[in-house]
């Protein structure tokens, strides 16, 4: 087994300088390195969409990635949309609109959401679900969800 | 007068009785002047001084939470049901 | 397009309003704190080692390899657990044989489904520990798995168990059996009710097992000092019941173990039983060290939920009129390897929303060859809907009566007698009915079908009790003039907000002054699971009569700071007034601010295990579009009507529909295990258990319907577990409207659709 990597990269911002052994997810690096553990676990094979972070500005689910393929890279978790000056207007319509029951695939669906209406806040309806089709929720129904995330677009536009 | 509904399972205790009125004021007593009755069927409700697990008892539509210490009314009704669990979200 | 209806009778300053959840803010920027996020100071990782095959006998297990791989602190078998009678002690959410239990968690003699755990691995790293497992050596006498209930039930069937007798209450079976549990409920004399009916239907159903699909996996970490005291964190419905497994399984006194729950990431029935926690706790007693223990979604599939797989056979008669006569049902379901299938509460529920003189049920709990079951959402209540609802809608069709029209001469009303005895109190199936007829869904025809498509609307109802059970909070009124709230219920979706509500509603303060939070196990008296839809009911009376409390000792204190007599004053809207001395007033905050310099705080606390359960009842509208070419079937239109009593917070309340009913959409459509010839399950991700996600569904409509229940004084009823009943016979019911086919099976895959068609043309 190699030793661990020294790893440079940007994380919500902030320069990130950390060791991770190379069978390290950036998913693993992300809670059991970093210790920030906003990034949820619910499959680690790709298909729950509750890890969701933004690489470089897309969306990615960081169970698939490797810690050592962040190097040089920007990487946008759960921790960094919120400021000072309070939530991100995705962050704020969740709440308002009831859009989460046990909050597990929260922050995925917000991150994924995120990605979507900084390109489109427009979006509509279809787009909207078809874009999170890839994020697994098993309370809501998507109902709460998607209406969250068309009063968040509007905020955004 | 109580009135107990004797579950179709125990029936064959009873020779085919369905229902039996008695007084009482608790389920324990209830139980007694079932078993007084109908010997060997308090051995089918209750296992070590407690309402058999699994099995729960209905007074006038609310399962007893007192076990055997429960009050029962004058009129009142008492079932035997199964006990059930849930999870909702 | 019509969305969200709230037929209310009676408006509250705080019940029934929609304020932001307490816990809200931490659940959208990642800092709540789940099972899985939780490390402590030298923390080790588990792995356990699970069985490959779904029966055989352990020969042998060799862990010396194991044990010496660096990095390893520790390594334990069925061995380390202590002996285990068949006595039954409260585990979870029901009473089981303790044995049983203790297999369940490590195996001892024989491995009874695939994923069951065989051994467990502490080490410094989850790779050093899966590694390590990998090296532990078992021996195996693979023997024949069962897989079906027909199966488990035929004669000569092999046994799971030799020690497993058929229980029928009280009697039991002199052989040893793959049944668990028989049991039968009877009223009037159904030969005869069949004689009467002019139209009998009789037909039988089957459902696959269905995964609880929580996204969070389970997780548990202990910590199991040198003076005995094991700590306890871990994602659960219920931290009491956690206690009272461990002390049962491990023999360890409930004072020498505090389980602290996590935020929960869904649960939904499925995390009420204790998997990891017995483990962490043995493999941190022998490493000295914290131990975590996180399933991998394999793991979740294999190893945990599953809702119970059923054989349900369901006969009904009815006059030309549209009057049932008789109805008559036997259920059979798979509790997995070890007892405990809902097969008796399916039985409760089958007929419930109907009225009728003769009844029938006979409802079987089997054993077979899967991972043991647990609840899910009105457990048994879908299976069992599925199958009576399915024979409702046709003999609707024989008699030509619209399937609302019928349930509506049919309905269980205030007053009708349940088969297993009790009589209904207020309960509001007809005005659901009726909410479904007057909607503009079921107003409004069918759209017109393109070619290649069928379309059909299916209609069904559903029930479940909504019982009480124990709860317990404690309230602190603070100098600054808030409350605290702190509870034993954990909070699966919306808990703090329905309990802040409650107590601001009882207190007649803001809901922002209400802080609620949760406990550990030392730290609030017992409260059971979150579940069955009794939290916000039962957990909110003991807020309410807690509320009712602090106010008492609010005016006794004004009292002794004004020398006056208690009866003469009184507690107005959040005002301590005299009665009769104008000028002798004080408004909340003001006499809370003044608590620590005339005796100190004011607390209140409630236990409580309450009467007055309200059944709830509900019935749901699908549009479906099946595809001829790929038999795939779409989901247009859907409404979901419940009588959920007062809806404390309408958007969890309609939450909490639309996920069941989405739930239930899933379980008929697309969720099944699929089991190869071995009993080995073949689809455990994901992936290949296909879960409805954003794109499968549309928006999903609701309409609250608040009939009060008289046991609450909001008149609150409990909402989460009935929506999950309807979909899968109101689907199957579409599917047939649209096709002209009986779906007699779920889930309604494209290939059955397909081979449906196929058969029905004759190609």
């Amino acid at each position: 087994m190699p030793g661990p990597t020294h790893v440079q990269a940007t994380i919500n911002g902030e320069e990130v300088n950390f060791l991770c052994e190379p069978r390290q997810s950036l998913l693993e690096v992300l809670r059991d390195v970093l210790g920030m553990t906003g990034t949820k676990e619910g499959c680690n094979d790709g298909n729950c969409g509750a890890c969701t972070v933004l690489f470089d500005g897309r969306i990615i689910d960081s169970c698939l990635v490797l810690g050592v393929e962040i190097q040089g890279r920007e990487v946008t978790t759960i921790e960094g949309l919120a400021t000072a000056d309070g939530l991100h207007p995705i962050q704020q319509a969740f709440l308002e609109n009831a859009a989460l029951q046990c909050g597990i695939c929260t922050p995925g669906f917000i991150v994924a959401a995120k990605g979507l209406l900084d390109e489109e806040p427009d979006a509509d309806e279809g787009r909207i679900r078809h874009w999170l089709a890839g994020n697994l929720c098993r309370c809501t129904g998507y109902d709460k969800i998607v209406r969250a995330v068309l009063d968040a677009g509007e905020k955004m536009k | 007068m109580v009135t107990v509904f004797i579950p179709t399972m125990l029936q064959p205790i009873t020779g085919g009785v369905k229902q039996f009125d008695c007084e009482a004021t608790n389920l324990r007593q209830v139980i007694e002047r079932l078993d007084q009755l109908f010997p060997g069927i308090k051995d089918k409700l209750v296992e070590d001084g407690r309402i058999k697990p699994n099995l729960a008892v209905a007074i006038d539509g609310e399962v007893a939470r007192m076990g055997l210490l429960e009050k029962v009314g004058e009129n009142s009704e008492v079932h035997f049901v199964p006990a059930i669990g849930g999870g909702a979200c | 397009m019509v969305a969200n209806i709230v037929l209310s009778e009676v408006e509250y300053t705080h019940i029934g309003k929609r304020p932001i959840r307490p816990d809200g803010v931490d659940k959208v920027i990642g800092r709540a704190q789940y099972g899985p996020d939780i490390t402590l100071k030298g923390l080790l990782h588990g792995k356990v080692l699970r069985s490959p095959y779904a029966h055989a006998r352990i020969k042998s297990i060799d862990t010396s390899q194991a044990e010496d791989y660096p990095g390893v602190k520790a390594v334990i078998t069925a061995q380390d657990l202590p002996f285990a009678s068949l006595s039954k002690e409260e585990l979870g959410a029901g009473y089981q044989a303790l044995k049983f239990a203790s297999d369940h968690i490590l195996a001892g003699g024989k491995v009874l489904f695939k994923g069951h755990p065989v051994a467990a691995v502490a080490a410094a790293n989850p790779h050093v520990a899966e590694e390590a497992a990998k090296l532990i050596k078992v021996e195996y006498e693979e023997l024949p798995p069962v897989m079906s209930v027909l199966e488990a039930m035929a004669d000569g069937a092999t046994l799971l168990h030799d020690d497993l007798y058929t229980s029928s209450l009280g009697e039991t079976s002199q052989t040893a059996s793959n049944v668990a549990a028989h049991a039968r409920y009877e009223k009037g004399d159904v030969v005869q009710g069949f004689d009467e009916a002019a139209v009998v239907v009789e037909r039988e159903f089957q459902t696959a097992s269905v995964h609880q699909g929580y996204i969070e996996p389970h997780n548990g970490t202990a910590l199991w000092s040198a003076d005995g005291q094991l700590d306890v964190w871990c994602s659960t419905q219920g931290a009491f019941t956690v206690r009272s497994s461990l002390a049962n399984v491990l023999r360890h006194p409930v004072s020498k173990i505090k389980v602290t729950p996590m935020e929960m990431g869904g649960g939904f029935g499925g995390k009420i039983s204790i998997y990891l926690e017995p483990l962490a706790a043995l493999l941190s007693k022998k490493s000295g060290q914290p131990v975590k223990l996180v399933m991998n979604r394999v793991e979740v599939f294999e190893a945990s939920g599953p809702a119970a797989g059923s054989l349900i056979k369901v006969k009904m008669g009815a006059t030309k009129d549209g009057k049932l006569t008789a109805c008559q049902a036997e259920l059979a379901l798979d509790a997995g390897a070890y007892p405990g299938s809902p097969a008796m509460s399916a039985a409760m529920c089958a007929f419930a929303c109907y009225d009728y003189p003769n009844g029938l049920l006979d409802a079987y709990d089997v054993v077979v060859n899967k991972p043991k079951t647990q609840a899910y959402r009105a457990p048994g209540s879908p299976q069992a809907a599925y199958a009576v609802e399915s024979v409702v809608d046709e003999l609707c069709e024989k008699l030509g009566i619209d399937p609302v029209e019928f349930r509506l001469r049919n309905a269980s009303k205030e007053g009708t007698r349940r088969i297993e005895g009790p009589v209904y109190r207020r309960i509001g199936l007809v005005e659901c009915l009726e909410a479904a007829r007057s909607h503009n869904h079921y107003q409004t025809p069918v759209d017109v079908q393109p070619s290649g498509k069928l379309r059909g609307r299916g209609v069904a109802s559903g029930f479940w009790f909504n019982r009480g059970f124990v709860s317990s909070c404690n309230l602190t009124l603070n100098p600054d003039g808030t409350v605290s709230v702190v509870m034993g219920s954990v909070d699966l979706c919306g808990t703090r907000a329905s309990i802040a509500q409650q107590t601001a509603e009882a207190l007649g303060i803001a809901y922002e002054d209400i802080k609620p939070s949760i406990a550990d196990t030392d730290s609030i008296g017992y409260t059971f699971i979150t579940g069955g839809s009794r939290t916000t009911f039962a957990t909110g009376l003991a807020t309410i009569n807690a509320s009712q409390d602090i106010k008492q000792r609010m005016i006794e204190r004004a009292a002794a700071i004004w020398e006056a007599k208690v009866e003469d004053v009184e507690y107005v809207d959040a005002v301590l007034q005299h009665k009769s001395d104008s000028e002798l007033r004080m408004t909340f905050k003001e006499l809370a601010g003044r608590t620590l310099t005339t005796g100190g705080s004011i607390t209140a606390q409630c236990n409580i295990d309450p009467p007055g359960e309200g059944n709830s009842f509900a019935v749901h509208i699908v549009d479906v579009e099946v595809d001829q070419e790929t038999g795939k079937v779409d989901i247009l239109r859907y409404t979901a009507i419940q009588d959920c009593g007062k809806a404390v917070h309408p958007s969890y309340v309609e939450g909490q529909m639309q996920g069941g009913a989405a739930q239930g959409i899933g379980w008929a459509l697309n969720e099944e295990y699929f089991f190869n010839g071995q009993g080995q399950m073949t689809n455990s991700s994901f992936l290949d258990y296909r879960m409805p996600i954003s794109l499968d569904l549309p928006m999903i409509d609701t309409v609250i319907v608040e009939v009060a229940n008289p046991g609450h004084p909001y008149g609150v009823r409990g909402v989460g577990e009935t929506p999950i009943v309807p979909p899968l016979a109101a689907i199957a019911n579409a599917v047939y409207q649209a096709t002209g086919v009986r779906m007699q099976s779920l889930p309604i895959t494209p290939g059955k659709v397909l081979d449906a068609l196929w058969s029905q043309n004759g190609s």
